[in-house]
């Protein structure tokens, strides 16, 4: 019996998850060559890294596929239904760390807050037949909190890169998105709407409630919960 | 407790006998492809339906929905080849996305009486209640009204900008936004931040300069809208608030709860004051009438001005629901009321009224004509 552990297979999220584990003495080393999604754990042979898209890191914890995973914490919620259900929230692991905000071209003046969004959004219908469109990945997140701010008159158009052009080439009129330090938005002429972001994310180990944890993979998780001087019982 | 769902055989006999009584009092039986075009209810609700509603494509016809109800193909082919007035009937699967309750069933049957077209509002409106009532038999249920048109019409009657009247009137369904805008065009709520600062520099430079200044044009909506609401902002920085005294009409209208009868004498006693809601007063007077002609006992049913507000979008009238009473659990095993503005919104404003029962929530309750 092994204990999976799902890391995100590539870029700054695995290097930085490779840290934060390595600086609590249980350093991951990648085990093939540097293109071949293989590592593992120095130390602990019954734990098992399993590197995947950060994206499909929800998926894999929810169906138990994985024991343990980091991913951020906006794929989480965008991904699984009651997420809360389905994850155990360990650590917040202090990188990744991003807002999921709504943003507008620069010269909207007129549009500072959700209120002004949803005025804005009711003209905009009137004047062009359409309603205005919002580009994004976060389709779950970004609906539940117009909904729950009364925003009318919008939809929402998938967006899964480089989702700052689409105001630019007239596919949606403002967007949500990811962002950490704003620059790629204003670099694109928009700015972030005056109100709390719709989420703030950042990497986090999460445990599955599903899966099998019976021969020998709580044992696994509570020793190394010890080792990183996490709460064994979360 | 029998669960829901689990007795395909009673909610088929519960469908069918609902069906006879519908088709019996002379409703046309209609039918509807389980695959709607998502454009045509996108377009009416929003993001919301892709809450609620599964959505699928394919590389031909685009997004497709399954059905989430019959009522918008009902009217689509009313509006298309139907003049006066019609009675129709369906019965089949619907389809529902329950995110946030996963216990509830995801496709259930519904069987629904629509009248289309008829000229008296007050007659057809209590002739789908008392026939949605007798279709449940001796099911053990409660039934709540209400009528969205008094506050419709309340909204109306403000003493306001035309302007916010119709951003009230846009809210009308969704209540916390309602409110939220009733506090700021009534003067309570502060105004939001940065707001002062934009009206203090509009009144130092033209709206045009200002939107020039903050950056580059890009995207469909174009700087002269910009500008547009921003004089309408300046405009409204002007305007007086909504009287202290309309506005606690409105709370005094939105908080009647109470039976049909006294609910209505409450509603006049309002109406004193507020004459604007007399017509829709009126109106529901002779509902009440004709609910009684109809053989419907008053005494049993709870008047709530906001019932169904928050749930029934385009149902600008009469609106009922039938709930099991002992069974807090189960959705409300029948629901209806007028929704002249669907129609409306659908290409031409046909007056509709109509129900729609739950089998599987009949079956549930042992009832639907096993009883």
């Amino acid at each position: 019996m092994t204990l999976k552990l799902g890391l995100p297979s590539k870029g700054r999220l695995m290097d930085k998850a490779f840290d934060w584990f390595g600086d609590r003495g249980c350093a991951i080393a990648l085990s093939g060559g540097a293109r071949e999604y293989a590592a593992a754990m120095e130390g602990q042979p019954d734990v098992e890294v399993v590197l995947l898209s950060a994206g499909e890191i929800p998926r894999e914890l929810a169906a138990g596929r994985i024991h343990l995973g980091v991913t951020g914490t906006d794929m989480v919620r965008e991904r699984i239904g009651h997420w809360q259900d389905a994850v155990a929230q360990i650590a917040p692991l202090g990188f990744g760390q991003a807002d999921l905000v709504i943003a507008v071209p620069q010269f909207w003046v007129d549009v500072t807050g959700l209120d002004d969004l949803d005025a804005a959004a009711a003209a905009f219908r009137a004047q062009h037949g359409h309603r205005l469109r919002i580009a994004t990945k976060y389709h779950r997140l970004v609906r539940e909190f117009l909904r729950a701010a009364g925003v009318a008159d919008y939809q929402l158009v998938d967006s899964q890169g480089a989702t700052e052009g689409t105001v630019k080439n007239e596919t949606a009129e403002a967007i949500a998105d990811i962002t950490s330090t704003g620059e790629t938005l204003r670099a694109n002429h928009l700015r972030i709407l005056d109100c709390e972001p719709i989420l703030r994310s950042q990497a986090t180990l999460w445990r599955a409630r599903a899966g099998d944890w019976d021969g020998g993979a709580r044992e696994i998780w509570q020793s190394l919960a010890g080792k990183l001087g996490l709460d064994p019982k979360r | 407790m029998t669960p829901i769902a689990s007795n395909l055989a009673a909610q088929r006999a519960a469908a069918a006998y609902v069906s006879a009584i519908f088709a019996s009092a002379g409703a046309l039986p209609i039918e509807a492809d389980v695959l709607q075009p998502a454009g045509t209810l996108l377009d009416l609700y929003g993001e919301d339906i892709r809450a609620r509603a599964y959505v699928t494509s394919d590389p031909m016809r685009g997004e497709l929905m399954l059905r989430p109800d019959f009522t918008v193909p009902a009217v689509l082919g009313h509006l298309e080849s139907a003049q006066g007035m019609m009675r129709y009937t369906y019965s089949g699967a619907v389809f529902r996305k329950q995110e946030d309750d996963p216990d509830r069933p995801a496709e259930f049957l519904q069987v629904g009486y629509e009248v289309m077209g008829a000229e008296d509002a007050a007659a057809a409106d209590a002739e789908v209640f008392a026939l949605v009532k007798r279709a449940l038999g001796h099911a053990p249920v409660r039934a709540a009204i209400g009528d969205i048109g008094l506050l419709r019409a309340a909204t109306q009657g403000l003493q306001t900008t035309e302007r916010r009247k119709r951003a009230l009137l846009r809210h009308l369904w969704r209540p916390r936004r309602y409110r939220a805008l009733m506090e700021r065009f009534g003067g309570s709520a502060a105004v939001p931040a940065g707001r002062e600062a934009l009206l203090a520099a509009l009144r130092g430079s033209s709206a045009a300069a200002l939107v020039a200044a903050a950056g580059p044009q890009n995207g469909k909506r174009r700087a002269g809208e910009v500008e547009a609401r921003l004089l309408a902002l300046a405009e409204d920085a002007e305007t007086p608030p909504i009287p202290e005294r309309e506005l606690r009409m409105i709370e005094d209208l939105l908080a009647v709860r109470d039976n049909p009868r006294a609910a209505l004498e409450r509603l006049r006693d309002i109406a004193v004051d507020m004459p604007v809601i007399e017509p829709a007063v009126e109106r529901l007077a002779l509902r009440l009438s004709a609910l009684e002609a109809q053989g419907v006992d008053l005494d049993v049913i709870e008047f709530e001005t906001t019932f169904g507000r928050s749930s029934m979008e385009y149902y600008d009238g009469f609106v009922f629901g039938f709930y099991a009473g002992s069974r807090a659990d189960l959705p409300p095993v029948a629901s209806g009321g007028r929704y002249d503005a669907l129609t409306a919104a659908l290409g031409r404003p046909v007056p509709a009224v109509g129900g729609v029962i739950r089998p599987d929530v009949l079956a549930a309750l042992g009832a639907g004509g096993s009883i």
